[in-house]
């Protein structure tokens, strides 16, 4: 991925240079390799610190929000660097209204997986100074206080990626890309099966052990794409519900199981929630079950896939399943 | 300085005789990841797990806990308070930087007027430390003048091999000691050796620490406070920020607090719970809000660690250097960064 | 600061400062539209606490939440404390349905008073006021009406948008107007019926009364009219060490812990709410 970086440098450069766009929303280098900090680049001379490697799973569209919206008198238009995953969120934002299209300039990234530093740190990688890729493309060299060693990507793949929607873009106005789409990469639904071949006491044990981890961070929900309400119920004191800590075991499954239903049919998969959780709740497997529910119940439908599209459960047909088949299924 | 020690394999042991007469905390997992939690018979301690995702602050200021229960009925109200701590425990292996963590939520809960809840649990705990085996490049307690060599608390102890070698500091630890018997065994000179030796190779890694060079200069009681507080570069380093409160619930310094309402439906429960000066709310009154953006939340985070609390104590910072955020925030932003960014010269 | 707690609570334990004692409300008197007064009482008679002008005291009515007030009545008022509450959301909301006899809790006091023993002994006053910012200001010019030879000469400007919003015009026409030197104006935002006094936003009025610089202003109110009449008082060739008001942010503790109410260095809640305006200019503009 090293080698498409210097050559979205140089277009971002390009860009802003002769007028197409005046900010880039991109990612900046960290401390350490692997700390990639989401950043608005306003100069040229500034995007000598964008970073395109491997540790750039943030997922930017949501940024595009506040930074498609002109405050000022100025002109404005924003660059945007997406991955392929990154597009199906943009077009669900666009979908509901929340980006402004035409001060956008997408700039579509290839992929090749994002790497999660925690998955790393649990091949017992302690005090890592620095990680470069190897030119097999398959493996990482982690240098660290206590010593080096090699681990292999596929092993400490972001969840997302490790189960990739494909290497598409929905939506771009320019590419750099070198990769080709090999379509979806593994099973996303599988952890899904898991957990509805459970029964309903070992179900219940699974997500109470996962959900009473949460110390209500928001995290998850301040990073979901499809969380753009202006003003959330849970931040609302007049709800009655604004609670910042679990007050009891049922709080603490309410939370994630309203946010779920809340982005039902709007969810794209991308992952954000899961990826930012500091607790490391499975939170996609919530997001991924409703995505299996109506992909059952209405046939396939991927939020995002195109910008404007009607989801099937905002858009009535005589068709349609009677709720009855939900209790037939015995709660899974 | 007397020295005693125990294998690490038998830990358990010192564990289970500790417990029966009083409650243990020590890192337990739980579906992957570690906090403190009671020990009980399974529970085995891991070393090689440097931090917890709550700092050990969880223990004596609890994320959630009631202070009043209200029960209405008409005209007239009950207020009933809830018992503060009145059993002893102990809270083992805290790293210097969590220890260090303490002191700096008591000069906040125990100055006067003394938070009795707090104070109650600070009294009837006892902490043992264990100095950190392996420092992560997150690291950075040697720029609040922490030493991870000396973890402190009432008994500090070190790993040297397969066994723990342990040293009381207070009245209290020595009672543990006494409560232990011959539980932990008394250490000779090769042991002291051992720890030695630990110890200087834990002083090297310290050395090598990529923020090892990292410094408060530039901050504290003797910075502009305006000056700090109006530098333009807030807004780049701010421009990122979720506005979660991930940085603050895994801090072990941040100690701001919100008072809340539950109705039971029995009745009123009235508790204490965390809050994050990074949300929305957290200033909100009914005619809005003195920091509107999440620039000026972002800022007033980091002012408050390096400025206006070694403002009002004495100079201390609001940070110990744990790293916590450095690895938890889901878009890398942290107090590493601020203070590369505005530190030093102006 | 801390007492031994009493009533249900476990026996022995010392009262937290967050534990509310109990009071009961023993009077409401509407004001206008959206204020009203609640005089609130132990339920055994005996004190509640001491307080000092410009003091403040939380407020819980279980259920709807607990707040921070300006004690609006004077120290030298024995027995009882008052408070002049404006409705603006859940608390004040629930507050103005209750009916005389109402239990609630209190806990206090809160802050810095004005230096009403120190500073303003023997200085001409001149408080100035807008809506329901005379609620702390109202506890000043009590004091200093009960030791009325210790102060010098004292004006008083009030304001508010309509003559049914100026809080307190009974107490203010029939004992404050007639209290020896001391004058008191009172002006409306906008004309109507009936109203025979001053037309006119505070600040302007403010600068069309002169006042010379030799008094001490007190000023309370909504943030924009306290900013403008500061303007207007530095015009006129008041110093800002001559100068004191009070601030208001979100508060939770009350004790300077739970780190909402702070304005750079300063809780609002302990190193205030009282502050000479030259004080204020030493703090961040966050407030």
């Amino acid at each position: 991925m090293q080698g498409i970086s210097a050559k979205i440098i140089s277009r971002a450069k390009e860009l802003m240079r002769d007028g197409t766009v005046n900010k880039v929303v991109g990612w900046k280098a960290g401390e350490f390799f692997y700390d990639c900090e989401p950043y608005v680049f306003e100069t040229e001379e500034s995007l000598d610190g964008l970073v395109y490697n491997r540790f750039c799973a943030a997922n930017l569209s949501k940024y595009m929000i506040k930074n498609s919206i002109a405050t000022g008198e100025d002109s404005l238009k924003v660059l945007v660097l997406l991955k392929p995953c990154d597009t199906y969120s943009f077009n669900q934002l666009l979908t509901e209204h929340r980006i402004v299209r035409e001060n956008v300039y997408i700039l579509g990234v290839g992929c090749e997986g994002m790497c999660d530093i925690d998955r790393i740190r649990e091949n017992g990688f302690k005090g890592i100074t620095g990680i470069g890729e190897n030119a097999d493309g398959k493996t990482l060299t982690v240098r660290t206080l206590y010593g080096d060693g090699e681990v292999v990507i596929d092993d400490v793949l972001v969840n997302k990626c490790e189960f990739c929607k494909g290497k598409a873009h929905k939506i771009y106005d320019e590419l750099i890309s070198d990769n080709e789409d090999e379509g979806p990469r593994g099973d996303r639904f599988a952890g899904v099966r898991d957990i509805e071949a459970m029964s309903p006491g070992e179900r219940f044990a699974f997500w109470k052990g996962e959900l009473s981890k949460c110390i209500r961070c928001n995290a998850c929900r301040n990073a979901c794409p499809a969380c753009s309400c202006r003003k959330c119920v849970f931040d609302n004191n007049a709800s009655g519900i604004a609670s910042k800590a679990n007050t009891d075991s049922f709080e603490e499954k309410m939370f994630h199981i309203i946010r779920a239903f809340h982005v039902a049919g709007r969810c794209t998969d991308c992952g954000e929630c899961s990826r930012v959780c500091p607790q490391g709740i499975p939170l996609h497997l919530f997001n991924r079950k409703y995505i299996k529910d109506i992909n059952e119940f209405y046939g396939d439908y991927a939020a995002g896939e195109e910008a404007g599209q009607r989801g099937p459960l905002i858009s009535y047909t005589e068709g349609d399943i009677e709720p009855a088949a939900v209790s037939d299924k015995g709660g899974k | 300085m007397s020295l005693k020690k125990i294998a690490l394999n038998e830990l358990n042991k010192l564990f289970a005789a500790l417990s029966l007469t009083k409650k243990v905390y020590l890192p337990v997992e739980k579906a992957g990841q570690y906090d403190y939690a009671p020990w009980e018979a399974g529970v085995e301690y891991r070393p090689e797990v440097l931090h917890t995702v709550k700092s050990a602050k969880s223990v004596f200021f609890p994320q959630s806990e009631d202070l009043v229960r209200y029960r209405r009925s008409g005209l007239s109200l009950n207020i009933e308070c809830e018992a503060p701590e009145d059993e002893d425990f102990v809270i083992f292996g805290v790293h210097a930087c969590d220890v260090k963590g303490f002191e700096v939520l008591d000069r906040v809960f125990l100055s006067d007027p003394a938070d009795t809840y707090y104070k109650a649990r600070r009294e009837h705990g006892a902490v043992i430390s264990v100095m950190c085996g392996r420092p992560e490049e997150t690291c950075f307690c040697g720029t609040f003048g922490i030493d991870a060599e000396k973890p402190g608390g009432d008994i500090q102890s070190w790993i040297s091999g397969e066994t723990l070698y342990m040293e009381a500091l207070t009245a209290k630890g020595e009672e543990i000691f006494s409560q232990l018997g011959g539980i932990v065994a008394d250490a000779g000179e090769d042991d002291a050796k051992a720890v030695e030796e630990t110890l200087s190779g834990h002083r090297e890694i310290m050395k090598k620490l990529p923020l090892s060079s990292l410094t408060t200069e530039g901050f504290g009681r003797d910075a502009d406070l305006l000056g700090l507080f109006n530098r333009p570069e807030w807004k780049e380093l701010s421009a990122s920020c979720l506005g979660c409160g991930t940085c603050t619930y895994v801090c072990p310094t941040c100690q701001c607090y919100d008072i809340r309402e539950y109705n039971t439906g029995k009745d009123i429960r009235r508790f204490r719970v965390w809050d994050s000066c990074m949300y929305s709310d957290f200033t909100m009154m009914a005619h809005g809000s003195p920091r509107p953006d999440q620039m000026q939340r972002f800022r007033q985070r980091f002012m408050h660690k390096l400025k206006y609390y070694p403002d009002n104590y004495d100079g201390a910072f609001s940070c110990v250097g744990c790293g916590r955020c450095l690895q938890k925030c889901p878009v890398s932003l942290n107090i590493a960064k601020v203070m590369k960014k505005l530190g030093g010269a102006k | 600061m801390s007492e031994n707690c009493t009533g249900s609570c476990v026996p022995g334990m010392t009262k937290d400062m967050l534990v509310p004692q109990l009071a009961v409300v023993t009077e409401i008197r509407t004001e206008t539209p959206d204020v009203k007064t609640f005089r609130v009482e132990s339920p055994d008679g005996s004190p509640l606490f001491d307080h000092m002008p410009g003091q403040c005291a939380m407020l819980t009515l279980p259920g709807s939440g607990e707040a921070m007030f300006s004690i609006t009545s004077s120290p030298t008022e024995k027995g009882y404390k008052e408070f002049s509450i404006k409705r603006c959301g859940q608390l004040t909301d629930a507050l103005h349905a209750i009916e005389p006899g109402q239990e609630i809790g209190i806990r206090g006091p809160y802050g810095k008073p004005f230096p009403v023993d120190t500073e303003f002994r023997g200085q001409n006053l001149l408080f100035i006021a807008g809506g329901i910012g005379l609620a702390p200001l109202h506890s000043v010019i009590d004091y200093v009406r009960a030791n009325r030879d210790a102060y010098g000469h004292m004006d008083i400007l009030y304001g508010s948008r309509s003559a049914a919003d100026l809080v307190d015009l009974e107490q203010i026409q029939n004992v404050w107007m007639k209290e020896k030197d001391t004058n008191v104006y009172l002006t409306i935002d906008r004309p109507q019926e009936g109203w025979d006094g001053h037309v006119g936003f505070v600040p302007a009025y403010l600068k069309e009364l002169a006042f010379k610089p030799d008094c001490t202003a007190i000023i309370c109110g909504p943030p924009i009219m306290i900013k403008f009449v500061l303007q207007a008082l530095i015009e006129m060739g008041f110093d800002k060490t001559q100068v004191y008001t009070t601030l208001e942010l979100k508060m939770k503790c009350g004790i300077g812990k739970c780190g909402r109410c702070n304005i750079g260095s300063k809780f609002v809640c302990k190193d205030g709410p009282v502050f000479r305006c030259d004080e204020i200019d030493e703090l961040p503009n966050e407030y």
